[in-house]
């Protein structure tokens, strides 16, 4: 069963098409990144999964259930456009959120507490929002996102505006919550975060999803049968199975060169030739990174 | 249901709870009756310290003799008129009243010169006692003498007497009603002002400060729309109970401590002041007045007005607030609200001109019926008439137009407010909302 599917789902406004029959199948306990260049559509997506809005047509069902006003307490979101209230007391913040997810009171409290110690705010408790630092805010802000323990939780840009240490603690939490069971919804533009956590992705662009798959699949899709070599000594091309496309000195008789393929070779066979004509020190496959991928697919969308 | 009760809850310990709540509930009691002594105060010494007002009577008739008073002393010139303009101009005399030839019978011409613009006050009392001399010889003139003429002189009050058809009769006091409807209408034209305000502002700062999405998420926009006004009625209310315990309890106290002397003292005064038996015919009758402004008012359906006011009150303050929290959420920030705010509050600002032009003047015009009946301006205009005991159907009526009222602009305002709360930094006008209006979630 997936934690949410989302089954052609359109929504139109009076000039535009926000979203055009988009279907994405997030699995379970999984970080599952919405990619996108800004205006795409995702944070459309994402105001209909929290029922902000409705789609015109379409599907979307929710850990096998479809999706209604009881799953507001199912769902933690963190919007891009967020704030706090800045009168209010920190803890009597996170209550009353945690309150409006239908926490009742006692449960509300508790949970505040303890999430507020967890993460060293405990002396703030009565200090309005106003008198915090920005990053002190900021976790008040994610706190309040995942303190009802909501089995999905999604994050729309949720870095913008941490600083390093706040984003890594961010990060760290989030693998947490993912290793207890929790499935992340993580909207975002910025390829290195994608890198490093997500597992499975969609790319959504002009308002059409383009891509999906977990993150190895669509690596694979992509592979350029690049190759980095590491080598002392030069060579020639010999034969026409590769060529190379770029050569870097790095040391005296040393060099790095980016070797393609014309796709029937395997690694194999062009270290074996290699070894032939060259001192070979390091062979990786050149992989496509997220942003490459990204910009390829965006940019290649837009020059259509 | 539960959700916006938690808003409601939230919202009210919110308000409840800051100083400057505390300061305005208890201040503004005080302040209150406090500005109104002061003036008073100053309003008296300026009449204690006023020199009469010296006024030079140029007489070309020479028939006008005026006597002098309190507050105005009249002095004889004659000569060439520009010479007694230059002199006057040199002192410090208020201005010279020019009474040209006339007849008793057609008095036309009469000119007053001042330094300044004279107040009306004092052209209406000028007018007054040159109107009363010239009455005065034209009696005399007929041959009536004064003291007939004094005989002739008739004070009297009338007293309204109501009857319905059961022919009870009820006695009523007009110029306690319009007091009654004058305050009633004011406290209502404050409380959604204020108020609506309090609304229209808590709306654009949960939209400036961004929190409204992460609220929406667990909340319909509907449920936080209505826990936001309801939670600040009930602010308002609180408020408004307090305000009422205070304002009895302290004038309660002042009439203990003054109020009972008072009176006693000025009879005092005024009796040994004059010690001729009219004049003190005269204390009793005005004693009389009090004491029977006072009966009527208890003989008011102070009830039924109490009910009627709150439900006004409430419904016109739901009314409004839908429609301030729409334009909260439509605007960015205070200034944008302006152009909104002004078309909102016209029918409002109406009404209110309207208890003092007509409403309270005549309470039973087909005006005062119309106003009284249309939801945006009834809570004020019905409030106003609440004391002279509007038929009940009117009333029914009216309560079934606000209350439908209030359904139609929230109705109105909760398909803008759950668009606009989303949008920011949009330039807003009418056909935008308009656009809002229509547009499906």
């Amino acid at each position: 069963m997936e934690a949410l599917l989302a089954r052609n789902v359109t929504k139109r406004y009076t000039n535009h098409i926000a979203l055009n029959d988009v279907s994405v199948t997030i699995p379970q306990k999984t970080i599952y990144g919405l990619l996108g260049p800004n205006g795409a559509g995702k944070t459309t997506l994402i105001r209909i999964i929290n029922q902000i809005i409705n789609a015109d047509a379409g599907e979307i069902t929710i850990f096998g259930e479809p999706l209604s006003q009881k799953h507001i307490g199912t769902i933690g979101y963190l919007p891009e456009e967020r704030g706090l209230y800045k009168k209010l007391k920190v803890g009597e913040q996170l209550t009353y959120f945690a309150e409006l997810k239908g926490l009742d009171r006692k449960t509300a409290l508790e949970k505040s507490k303890s999430w507020i110690r967890k993460f060293d705010l405990a002396d703030w408790w009565n200090k309005k929002v106003e008198d915090l630092s920005k990053g002190m805010a900021q976790k008040v802000q994610f706190i309040s996102t995942v303190m009802h323990e909501p089995k999905l939780i999604i994050l729309d840009e949720p870095f913008s505006g941490f600083d390093p240490v706040n984003a890594q603690m961010i990060t760290r939490e989030i693998l947490e919550l993912k290793e207890k069971g929790s499935t992340i919804i993580f909207s975002t533009h910025r390829m290195e975060t994608v890198e490093d956590l997500c597992d499975h992705i969609a790319l959504i662009n002009k308002s059409t999803k383009i891509l999906e798959g977990s993150k190895k699949q669509v690596k694979d899709q992509f592979r350029s049968n690049t190759y980095i070599v590491e080598h002392r000594g030069v060579f020639n091309v010999r034969d026409d199975r590769f060529e190379i496309t770029e050569r870097k000195t790095l040391d005296e008789n040393f060099y790095r060169s980016i070797l393609k393929t014309n796709g029937d070779a395997n690694p194999n066979q062009l270290i074996r030739d290699l070894t032939d004509v060259t001192e070979v020190h390091t062979f990786i496959e050149k992989l496509p990174t997220m942003n490459e991928i990204f910009i390829q697919l965006v940019k290649g969308e837009t020059h259509e | 249901m539960n959700k916006t009760w938690l808003i409601f809850k939230r919202e009210f310990l919110n308000r409840v709870q800051k100083k400057s709540f505390l300061i305005a509930t208890i201040l503004i009691p005080l302040i209150f009756p406090a500005i109104l002594a002061v003036m008073v105060w100053v309003f008296m010494k300026q009449e204690e310290g006023a020199k009469a007002a010296v006024i030079e009577v140029y007489d070309e008739s020479g028939k006008i003799d005026l006597e002098d008073d309190e507050r105005y002393k009249f002095v004889k010139v004659s000569g060439d008129f520009e010479q007694v303009k230059k002199a006057f101009n040199e002192t410090d005399h208020y201005g010279i009243l020019r009474i040209p030839d006339i007849d008793l019978f057609n008095p036309e011409g009469i000119r007053i010169y001042t330094k300044e613009n004279p107040s009306i006050r004092k052209m209406e009392e000028i007018t007054g006692i040159v109107e009363r001399r010239i009455s005065d010889l034209k009696l005399l003139q007929s041959n009536i003498d004064r003291e007939l003429l004094n005989s002739l002189k008739t004070n009297i009050s009338i007293s309204n007497v109501n009857v319905d058809e059961s022919g009870t009769e009820t006695e009523s006091n007009t110029g306690i009603l319009y007091i009654l409807g004058f305050v009633l209408g004011m406290f209502i034209y404050m409380f959604v002002l204020i108020y609506g305000m309090q609304i229209m502002l808590g709306v654009i700062d949960e939209k400036t400060s961004k929190v409204v999405e992460v609220i929406i998420s667990s909340v319909r926009p509907f449920q936080l729309m209505l826990g936001k006004i309801l939670g600040i009625a009930a602010v308002g209310l609180t408020q408004f109970a307090i305000w009422i315990i205070l304002i009895s309890v302290l004038s309660s106290a002042t009439l203990g401590v003054l109020g009972v002397s008072m009176p006693q003292q000025q009879a005092m005064e005024q009796v040994t002041k004059m010690q001729d038996p009219e004049s003190q015919e005269e204390i009793k009758k005005q004693n009389n007045k009090v004491i029977e402004a006072i009966a009527s008012f208890n003989k008011l359906p102070l009830f039924k007005i109490a009910f009627n006011f709150l439900f006004y009150f409430l419904g016109g303050y739901l009314l409004y607030g839908a429609l301030f929290a729409a334009v909260g959420s439509a605007v960015d920030n205070q200034q944008e609200a302006q152009q909104f705010t002004f078309p909102i509050m016209l029918p409002f600002l109406i009404s209110y001109f309207g208890l003092f032009v007509f409403i309270l003047t005549d309470p039973h015009s087909t005006a005062s019926f119309w106003f009284s009946i249309i939801p945006f301006t009834s809570p004020i205009a019905m409030v106003g008439r609440l004391g002279f005991d509007p038929p009940t159907w009117q009333l029914i009526l009216s309560q079934v137009l606000l209350v439908a009222g209030f359904f139609f602009t929230t109705w109105i305002a909760s398909r803008i407010y759950r668009i606009g709360i989303l949008m920011h930094g949009s330039k807003v006008n009418y056909k935008v909302l308009a656009k809002w209006f229509m547009m499906k979630v």
